[in-house]
């Protein structure tokens, strides 16, 4: 099982149909991410920094190419099929942090899993979580809209981790953090990518791109 | 069950606006059932109005009625049946019983100084007993003269059997006091006199005249056959008489009034396609406001299907609660607007007296209110529903 790679992009390409011209996205990607790696994706806007993230999320599907997540080829995957895996497999870490404003924050950590068949078990899960983050405890019933900045990236990690996925994808997370919530933060992920977690991490600081391992550099929808 | 949930939340967090929308599909509710169930009263009151005489034809001279404008002047012609006309009338119906009608009008004394103007009608006293039931006191005989008063007429001048009446000055003794008859297809005597056939043409001298003649066919089968044997023998060269059965009056009458029904229940549909389109534009609006969130959802892992879930819920929540308000609000409207329409209706008689507004049909109109209310509600809510579960979760949490 371990040696079978978390994400394999085979020849993947991604190109948007515009009235003006296609526009290449991704332009034959190949590239491999093993089990326990954090990875840095780095490069100018409009390098397809985010289509990359997206493809791994299994949020957009490749024009051409095949990914297969955790050894399974998802290209020819419905939309049940893709919900079902990012709801499994992937979390995701926003630089808007994305909460649903309508849930509080241990709602909004449960969330994921009232969605699966072990949602008797979300409360348990969501406050273990949520303790992993160092979130005081009376801000659990608070609504996203009542959090700091700070807070609220950590309800978020602790709701990407809720699932137990086989990978992490994180897009700017520090991007709407000053720089000392932006270290704890990044800490948060260095520790969980110590514990084994594997973490695929966008950002085009490189401050925050020293705590990856291994570092991905993209222009023009090409690998360099 | 967290996107029923989710729905309540929403709707609670602009329960501005949900409220808004919940008055518009109790208006819609209350005023398509209300609406029905005033309509089914008055159908009701009019089937109880109309004595169901089955079994009876009613011959009145041809007149412009049948054919053109009630205008016509040719309708105030006083119009009769010859004896002539009537002996025929009775070999083409033979063996069933041919009542001729004399109808006319003269001044009447009621005792104690008080008089009127009132109708009165001259029957065979051997047909009296088939027509008409007596309340109090018994039949005239042909050779033994006596009136017999209409209920209504008898309670306005306080008439009793034994009393003395004057028509035009002739004076007659009260034989007795008629049932309630109501409305119907031949005679009207609750508010006339009627007297035996040999006394009225002695009094008004018209021996050759009838208004109309009625006859009883015991067998409702039989009625067709001698509607056109009487047909057959009087019209065959040129309309002499008009010829009605009651069943067709009364079937017309019920066509009249369900159409009225219809109308009233479109007229409540109309106002909840209104509800239905401020569903929609608020379930549209909301929908609208809520892209990001939707994205945010479908990309950890909420499908299609339970983002179409959720915002149904949202219409269905608005359409339950709403027809159900409007349900309760119907029953409560619907029996007052009936009651002050039996009221309009009946007023100075009986008929209204004993009348329960809330038969079968009328909880049918409520239940037919409220489920229409909440299919209109569920209707409304798909399109936009069904357009949030489209959204592309990257497009959408683009959307800001």
């Amino acid at each position: 099982m371990s040696d079978i790679p978390v994400i394999r992009f085979e020849d993947v390409s991604k190109i948007y149909p515009l009235p003006a011209g296609d526009v290449v996205a991704l332009d034959r990607v190949s590239l491999t991410v093993e089990r326990g790696e954090f990875i840095a994706v780095m490069g100018p806007s409009g390098s397809g920094k985010s289509t990359l993230l997206n493809l791994m999320g299994c949020l957009d599907v490749p024009t051409s190419g095949k990914i297969y997540l955790s050894g399974k080829d998802i290209s020819g995957m419905n939309d049940d099929e893709l919900t079902r895996l990012r709801r499994d497999q992937i979390g995701f870490v926003f630089q808007q942090f994305n909460l649903i404003p309508l849930l509080s924050a241990l709602e909004n950590v449960e969330f994921p899993v009232v969605l699966t068949p072990d949602r008797e078990k979300s409360r348990e899960r969501a406050v273990e979580m949520l303790r992993a983050m160092d979130l005081e405890e009376e801000l659990y019933t608070h609504k996203p809209s009542e959090l700091s900045g700070g807070q609220q990236q950590r309800v978020a990690i602790a709701r990407a981790l809720v699932n137990d996925p086989a990978l992490i994808l994180c897009d700017e997370p520090t991007g709407n953090l000053d720089t000392k919530t932006g270290t704890a933060i990044m800490n948060l992920l260095a520790e969980e990518n110590r514990k084994g977690k594997t973490i695929v991490m966008v950002t085009h600081d490189p401050k925050v791109a020293e705590y990856a391992h291994r570092l991905i550099q993209i222009v023009d929808g090409r690998l360099v | 069950m967290i996107f029923l949930d989710f729905a309540v939340r929403n709707l609670k967090r602009h329960w501005v606006r949900s409220f808004l929308s919940i008055i518009g599909i109790v208006i819609g509710v209350i005023a398509i059932a209300s609406l029905g169930i005033m309509g089914n009263s008055i159908n009701l009151l009019v089937a109880n109005l109309i004595t169901d005489v089955g079994d009876t034809i009613v011959i009145t001279p041809h007149t412009a009625i049948g054919d053109t404008f009630a205008g016509d002047p040719r309708t105030a012609v006083d119009a009769t049946i010859p004896a002539r006309q009537v002996d025929e009338i009775r070999r083409a119906a033979s063996p069933h019983r041919v009542i001729p009608v004399q109808q006319g009008a003269d001044e009447v004394e009621f005792g104690g100084g008080e008089s009127g103007y009132t109708q009165v009608i001259g029957l065979d006293a051997e047909d009296i007993p088939a027509l008409l039931d007596i309340k109090v006191g018994q039949y005239p005989r042909q050779n033994q003269p006596g009136a017999l008063v209409g209920t209504y007429l008898a309670e306005e001048y306080d008439i009793s059997p034994g009393a003395r009446i004057a028509i035009g000055g002739d004076d007659l003794r009260v034989a007795g006091l008629l049932e309630e008859r109501g409305f119907a297809a031949d005679i009207n005597p609750d508010y006339a006199v009627v007297v035996p056939s040999a006394w009225y043409r002695d009094h008004f001298g018209t021996d050759d005249a009838y208004s109309m003649v009625i006859i009883r066919v015991g067998d409702v089968g039989e009625i067709d056959s001698v509607k056109d044997a009487v047909d057959d023998q009087l019209n065959r060269r040129e309309e002499t008489v008009d010829i009605f059965d009651s069943r067709e009056l009364l079937r017309q009458y019920e066509e009249i009034y369900r159409q009225i029904t219809t109308f009233l229940v479109g007229i409540g549909g109309i106002s909840l396609l209104v509800a239905a389109v401020n569903i929609l534009n608020v379930m549209y609006i909301s929908v609208t406001e809520r892209i990001r969130e939707i994205g945010i959802m479908r990309s950890i892992g909420v499908l299609r299907r339970e983002v179409l879930r959720m915002f149904l819920y949202e219409a269905v929540i608005l359409g339950v609660i709403g027809s159900v308000i409007g349900g309760a609000f119907s029953a409560v409207g619907g029996y007052f607007i009936s009651v002050a329409a039996i009221e309009v209706f009946t007023a100075g008689t009986t008929f209204g007296e004993n009348f329960t507004v809330f038969d079968l049909t009328a909880v049918g109109f409520v239940i037919f209110g409220m489920l229409f209310g909440i299919a209109t509600s569920i209707v409304a809510g798909f399109y936009p529903a069904w357009k949030a579960a489209q959204q592309q979760p990257i497009e959408a949490m683009r959307h800001d």
